[in-house]
């Protein structure tokens, strides 16, 4: 009987001793015990979330990176291009002006040449003018000194305008 | 049987076992085990000589679940190596009080103990008041005492004296946490980071998902306070010689208690409606209904007490059963059978300790939660 | 007379003990089939089947208790 039967002494020190000991606990044990584990987590959360936030700005800050390389990249490229351009440009009108020079060069050349060529020509059309009346001359001295022959060259020539 | 059966289990045992700390664990195990064996062997045997007492095995078992006023280690009769505890008693004249080695040993109520004039009798650990010129107790067949009284007994007893030492291991273990908890940041190593780990078990397993997040920091001290009691009593419980204040149903009332006065303190208004007037049910089956939550309300805790009280006594009866085999066949070949079959339920207690701890525990959060609780539907 | 008493106590134990050990019995094996279906849930399945474990015990020991009354008051 005595098993199930609650003895009151018992009862009274398991009363009186356990309140005591959850208060004593509580305030001296599970206090600094519980808040030092919070604030441990706290900590470590704060520090997860820091670490997390760095880790966002490092990434934003590489982003900007990348963003300034790429506008850098582009502009290198730009003035690249403009520089190619300008080369381009540049050798093109330094061509064509060759080719305007070279162009008004041959055309002086050809048109010295077309005058010397006329004069040249003129020259030869006088000396030719000049053999022709001399020898002209000559024939016609020779033609002339006989009558007979002068009758036949006045009447050859008569033909021939009348033929015309 | 034979009688060298047991040394060729226990050494195969031995080599089966290849892990250095598991075998010293066992060997540990195994001598805790044996040693309330030898104990018993010795008591026997004396008790044989001297009286020739036929050995009881219920007298056995329910000494050593009992409670006693003096803490009992071995021996028996003069022979017996007892820790005397303070006996207080609280008679007509006022308090009185004296050391348990003063009845000398005696559970029988053969040797009086004369204090201010009163004199006291141990008869099977009940105190008892001789009236004037009375020489011994005498009961009637209810066993009512005839010529004696009864004092209130507020004795420190072996299971009074278990809960002291429970209790300076408490403080011991968790006031050196907290002091850590005080000076340093960091997480603790070695036994503080164990003990931590544990607290840690209670609030994140026990007190937040049962109670909830709003209210559970305010049950704290009661969970985490009960669980560490329960289980290093129930621990200290399974070392020879120690006391069963677990197992005694005057320790599992009380803190059964506790669990019912925190129900009834901080029950919100929704848990008092739906205990007694019960919404969105038919009017007339509400007072059939009341009376049996009402009486839910108390069979919660009771059932709480009864369950840590009859597990621990359970398993101490279990072990001192098969230990008492040994005797009740008289011969030692037994013992190679039950000193496994003893061990194997020890380490079993081991893990029972454990579990009627977090069972209590869980039990009491899961009761405070449903009182404490805050219905949104309306 | 008495041995009558003690035996049919212990028989109504034991009948206790029975109830509970089919009921406990099928919590644990269900509690199984709970984690090999979802084995990320153990935790809050192991707790769930613990208290439910152990409110059928508890239902158990009542009657074992009360088998122990009837022989102790014998």
């Amino acid at each position: 009987m005595d098993l199930i039967t609650p003895d009151f002494g018992l009862f009274f020190w398991q009363t009186i001793v356990f309140l005591v000991l959850i208060f004593v606990m509580a305030k001296f044990a599970w206090k600094p015990i519980l808040g030092g584990i919070n604030n441990r987590e706290k900590s470590i959360n704060d520090a997860l979330a820091s670490a997390e936030e760095a880790r966002k700005e490092m990434q934003n800050l590489k982003a900007d990176n990348e963003e300034l390389l790429k506008e850098a990249r582009a502009e290198k490229d730009a003035i690249l291009k403009d520089a190619r351009e300008l080369k381009e440009k540049i050798i093109a009108d330094a061509g064509e002006e060759a080719q305007a020079k070279a162009d008004k060069i041959v055309k002086q050349a050809n048109e010295s040449i077309e005058r010397e060529k006329k004069a040249a020509m003129a020259e030869l059309k006088n000396q030719v003018a000049t053999l022709s009346i001399e020898i002209a001359e000559k024939v016609v001295r020779k033609e002339l000194s006989e009558e007979k022959k002068q009758h036949q060259l006045i009447d050859k020539m008569l033909d021939d305008v009348t033929l015309n | 049987m034979q009688p060298n059966l047991e040394p060729i289990i226990l050494s195969r045992t031995g080599t089966m076992i290849a892990h250095k700390s598991f075998k010293i664990i066992v060997t540990l195990t195994l001598a805790f085990v044996l040693l309330p064996f030898f104990a018993f062997a010795s008591a026997n045997k004396v008790a044989e000589e001297s009286e020739e007492k036929e050995f009881n095995p219920t007298d056995m078992i329910m000494h050593h679940i009992g409670d006693s006023h003096g803490w009992h280690f071995f021996g028996s009769g003069d022979n017996s190596v007892t820790l005397p505890l303070p006996v207080i008693l609280w008679t007509d004249n006022g308090l009185v009080s004296f050391m348990s080695s003063e009845f000398h040993h005696d559970t029988e109520g053969h040797h009086i103990v004369e204090k201010d004039g009163q004199r006291f009798v141990n008869y099977h650990e009940d105190i008892y008041q001789l009236e004037e010129g009375v020489e011994a107790v005498e009961f009637d067949e209810e066993h009512h005492p005839l010529n004696a009284s009864k004092p209130l007994d507020l004795s420190v007893t072996k299971n009074v004296a278990a809960m002291f030492l429970t209790v300076i291991l408490m403080i011991w273990f968790f006031f050196g946490l907290a002091s850590f908890h005080k000076k340093k940041a960091h997480a603790p190593k070695g036994f503080n980071n164990a003990l931590e780990a544990l607290v840690l078990f209670v609030r994140d397993e026990i007190a937040r998902p049962q109670i909830g997040e709003k209210k559970y920091m305010k049950f704290m001290p009661f969970l985490l306070t009960v669980f560490f009691f329960i289980w290093i009593t129930n621990l200290m419980g399974l070392l020879p010689g120690a006391a069963n204040v677990t197992g005694n149903i005057a320790v599992t009332v009380s803190l059964g208690l506790f669990t019912l006065v925190l129900i009834l303190v901080n029950g919100s208004k929704d848990y008092w409606k739906h205990t007694f007037w019960m919404p969105g049910i038919p009017t007339w089956v509400k007072p059939i209904l009341a009376i049996v939550e009402g009486a839910g309300i108390f069979i919660k805790p009771i059932a709480l007490m009864i369950r840590l009280f009859a597990n621990i006594t359970a398993g101490h009866i279990i072990i001192l059963s098969l230990i008492g085999l040994i005797f009740i066949l008289e011969s030692h070949g037994v013992a190679g059978i039950s000193v496994p079959f003893a061990l194997f339920i020890t380490i079993l207690e081991l893990l029972v300790a454990f579990l009627q701890a977090f069972i209590f525990t869980i039990l009491s959060a899961l009761f405070i939660g449903m009182a404490v609780e805050e219905h949104e539907h309306h | 007379m008495e041995l009558l008493h003690v035996g049919l106590a212990a028989l109504g134990a034991g009948l206790a003990v029975l109830g509970a050990g089919v009921g406990v019995g099928k919590i644990g094996g269900s509690a199984m089939d709970a984690i090999a279906r979802q084995p990320e849930a153990s935790g809050k399945i192991q707790t769930a089947m613990i208290i439910a474990a152990a409110l059928v015990e508890g239902v158990a020991l009542f009657g074992v208790v009360a088998a122990l009354l009837g022989v102790l008051t014998t």
